[in-house]
């Protein structure tokens, strides 16, 4: 067991790195919000308050948010049903493939239904600017959350329970409403709220399709700050949005432990069966079907339209990023912003990699003695906006040094973003590590720095990789964060794909750049599959 | 030589060791004895260095290793549990304490094959060890235990997790190999036959400090109070009031209880004391006869022939073998 000593000493990297760069920069805000001019200023908390900007603001996100989450979860149940309860050919790839949109830059879903319902769209419709747009993207962008959280958790229950309904009189209905759906709450909620809480915070796809006639919160943070340089209003919105999220995570932990009821769940490969008879397979074939053609033909069309030229079929959209012909109408070439991209991840990875490992390690060596306060405390950033992220680094990181012209900054904003999605992919598998193992290694004569070499790191290694590809993809396609901090020379690319949305005549190059985006992220995506699914002979 | 002195640990407020007192001598089989929760595993970690000692002393011929980090005690521990690598293969496994002394990789191999030879598993080098049987897991952390050659053997409960006939097998071919390599042990065990089979000493440990400590036959035939003689499973052990109505009158007032032995009852027609037959059991080569002598108290004896329940049986009790306690 590590001495009290040296695991406070272990805690205090990370816990420095999060004050300064994340509590330090969100107490900022508050007092900015809060306090204006250095005082509780009551009359323009009043005229803010009273701002019929931020009020319609709050009341479209929150609308918004509701009328996404109704929709993803009734699209959603369907997907997560037929994944749970049947066997059919193809099963494992098509759940995969249900599963892609989530892992997309939000850049990239937004300029994806920009091609499919925006001007020359397939289908002849302009729904820019409109709710319809912005809802079809969000129910794309969040059905994976609703098919793998309800999905998991169904396929764990014991049929048996249904069919004791219905031997006691119940159709099929009844069954569903009075036996399944309720066993089923405790996950549907806790998805909803997840669904929400991303819905309620979305940036890149209401940025893109809502074309700025509709605006989130998240939005107009962003707009207050960057272009009518209105801190105190965007501090105010901000404060407000905390207030939102911390009320939905508060409701998403509540359900989460709800889920602890004892049911008797049973391996998933026990429940699911082919499908039997003509209803069954006309269930399952109208379900894959619905869930295919939302997921595939954003993608399909925004793959299409970024190949298809002036002159037919053909590759010059992609020949324009790395020779653009208006070079002087960009701050930088796009070929540049793929090379920032991936120059700022590296250190991202190797930040949130480096935390996140130290991190896990005083979360589990620490368990009962503090290490779950700390592991509740690591997983705030996730549950704050991008935005609010970069914000505060705009209004914080200026005292006692002025951070924010470094280089490091963006490397550090992504790797804020990321350190949540490094400790939850270590920490159950260094919590599986077995105390007596490191113990053995000691008893064998190994340091304790050689035990942990030896023992903890090789059974970690490979969750650590899983981690770092997590760092690698949020890094590589962020976008909220990333637009408050970033400088011309220093334009990523989803920045560099906004800014080609932005200018007239240039929108088959940002198609030709999200593909690219998508492209790296699939990788990263599949990097991560693979070494989660061969697990055999591991830990 | 290993000796413990007055070793105390506790957990919070919780005592698992309380002044406990142990030596055991070079190229010797110590057992420890005792029930759960008495403080034989705390007393094997913080012998291993696993845990810290709140007083006392624990020395290695003479000098301190309180001050000696684990991985430089020099003392192996077998888990219960085994707590082999998963990552590692069998060879991986048995080799890692000789990597950690900065062998050559051939001696490491070599010696790697020797231990596995010597515990039974020649050839099972490449084998992952998720592969492995429960009694082949048990011969890899034994051999990864020994090849390092510790100066102290420290094993807990490490038959615990196998079945009774693989258990006796082990426990034979275990002593027969720390004979051959001349190791010092320390075994810990809950389980009376396994510590009497493979001991040349048993120590018993009640509420974290040591009562007894002696070779088994004369744990067995002296036993210092009444309650190692029922953890030991003696049989007889009957309260003063029991052994009075058989006219055994114990030599002192502070007597409580005492401990008739089979072997001191002779039946036969023309004996002085009478009981009743209760039970009747052949156990190869001698019936086990059950007598029982009124208000709930047993005795039991052996005999050539076997004897119907319920008969009246005359019997005499060698009353100078009866061994008498107090509390």
């Amino acid at each position: 067991m590590r001495s009290r000593r040296s695991l406070l000493l272990l805690a205090a990297i990370p816990a420095a790195y999060l004050a300064y760069f994340y509590v330090y920069p969100l107490v900022t805000i508050l007092v900015t919000g809060l306090f204006p001019n250095g005082r509780f200023a009551t009359a323009s908390f009043v005229e803010i308050a009273t701002n019929p900007t931020v009020s319609s603001v709050a009341w479209f996100t929150l609308w918004q948010a509701v009328i996404s989450t109704l929709l993803t979860v009734l699209l959603g149940l369907p997907g997560a049903y037929v994944f749970a309860r049947y066997r059919f050919p193809g099963r494992s790839l098509l759940r995969s493939l249900t599963l892609v949109p989530f892992v997309l830059p939000t850049i990239v879903v937004g300029v994806a239904f920009l091609a499919v319902l925006g001007p020359g769209g397939p289908f002849g419709l302009d729904l820019r600017g409109t709710i319809w747009a912005i809802l079809i993207a969000h129910v794309f962008y969040n059905l994976a959350i609703v098919i793998r959280g309800v999905g998991v958790f169904w396929e764990q229950i014991d049929p048996r329970i249904e069919e004791a309904a219905r031997t006691l009189g119940a159709g099929r209905w009844r069954v569903f409403r009075e036996v399944t759906l309720p066993l089923l709450r405790p996950a549907i909620l806790s998805s909803a709220a997840l669904v929400f809480l991303f819905t309620f915070t979305s940036f890149g796809v209401i940025l893109v399709l809502g074309d700025l006639r509709h605006t989130t919160l998240e939005v107009e943070i962003w707009r207050q700050a960057t272009a009518f340089l209105r801190l105190d209003l965007a501090a105010a919105l901000a404060v407000l949005q905390l207030v939102g999220v911390t009320v939905i995570l508060l409701l998403y932990g509540k359900a989460r432990n709800r889920k602890a009821g004892e049911l008797p769940l049973l391996p998933p490969a026990e429940v699911a069966r082919a499908p039997r008879g003509l209803g069954e397979w006309a269930l399952v074939a109208t379900t894959l079907t619905m869930l295919l053609v939302i997921v595939v033909t954003p993608l399909a069309v925004l793959i299409g339209r970024s190949l298809s030229t002036a002159d037919g079929i053909g590759l010059s959209h992609y020949a324009n990023l790395l020779n653009p012909p208006r070079a002087s109408a960009l701050f930088v070439s796009p070929f540049e912003a793929i090379r920032n991209s991936l120059g700022f991840a590296i250190p991202a990875v190797v930040i949130a990699g480096g935390i996140g490992l130290l991190s896990a390690t005083v979360v589990v060596s620490g368990r009962g003695r503090g290490g779950g306060t700390f592991d509740t405390m690591l997983m705030l950033p996730l549950g704050t906006s991008a935005v609010t992220i970069g914000f505060g680094f705009l209004v914080a990181l200026d005292r006692p040094f002025d951070l924010r012209s470094s280089l490091l900054l963006i490397p550090i904003a992504h790797s804020l973003v990321a350190i949540p999605f490094v400790v939850r992919s270590t920490v159950p598998v260094m919590e599986a590590v077995q105390h007596r193992l490191r113990e053995a290694a000691l008893v064998l004569g190994a340091t304790p720095r050689q035990a942990w070499r030896e023992v903890d790191l090789p059974l970690v290694a490979r969750a650590l990789a899983v981690g770092a590809l997590f760092a690698f993809a949020i890094s590589i396609g962020e976008f909220g964060a990333t637009s408050f901090i970033v400088r011309p020379s220093t334009t990523t690319i989803p920045i560099a794909i906004f800014h080609l949305l932005g200018r007239p005549g240039t929108f088959g190059e940002a198609m030709a750049m999200a593909v690219v985006l998508m492209a790296i992220t699939a990788i990263a995506a599949l990097g991560i599959e693979a070494i989660r699914g061969n697990r055999s002979g591991g830990v | 030589m290993l000796e413990v002195s007055n070793l105390t640990v506790r957990y919070g407020t919780e005592t698992a060791l309380d002044g406990a007192n142990l030596s055991v001598a070079d190229r010797s089989i110590h057992v420890l004895m005792g029930p759960s929760g008495s403080g034989k595993s705390t007393m094997l970690r913080a012998i291993a260095g696993l845990e810290h000692p709140d007083s006392g002393d624990i020395t290695w011929n003479g000098e301190s290793v309180l001050g000696v980090p684990t991985h430089r005690r020099g003392f192996g521990l077998m888990f219960q549990d085994y707590a082999l690598f998963p990552h590692r293969s069998v060879a991986g496994n048995v080799a890692f304490g000789l990597r950690m002394q900065r062998l050559n990789a051939r001696t490491v191999r070599e010696r790697v094959e020797a231990v596995l030879e010597l515990v039974g598993l020649p050839g099972y080098g490449d084998r992952s060890v998720g592969t492995l049987s429960g009694g082949e897991r048990q011969r890899v952390a034994l051999a990864r235990t020994l090849a390092p050659g510790p100066r102290l053997v420290l094993l807990d409960e490490p038959l615990g997790a196998l079945d009774r006939s693989l258990r006796e097998h082990l426990l034979v071919e275990m002593r027969s190999i720390f004979t051959r390599v001349a190791a010092t042990v320390l075994y810990v065990t809950h389980d009376r036959e396994e510590a009497f089979t493979i001991a040349d000493r048993v120590a018993i440990i009640r509420d974290g400090r040591i009562v007894a400590d002696d070779t088994p036959e004369g744990l067995w035939r002296r036993p210092p109070d009444a309650w190692i003689a029922r953890f030991m499973g003696l049989e007889n052990l009957c309260t003063v009031s029991g052994l009075a109505r058989l006219g055994l009158r114990p030599p002192s007032v502070e007597s409580t209880a005492g401990v008739v032995p089979p072997e001191a009852i002779t039946l036969s027609p023309g004996g002085e004391r009478t009981a009743t037959v209760t039970g009747s059991h052949f156990r190869g080569g001698a019936y086990r006869i059950e007598l029982d002598i009124g208000s709930d108290a047993a005795l039991v004896a052996w005999s050539q022939v076997g004897i119907d329940a319920g008969a009246e049986q005359r019997f005499d009790v060698a009353s100078e073998r009866v061994r008498w306690f107090a509390g």
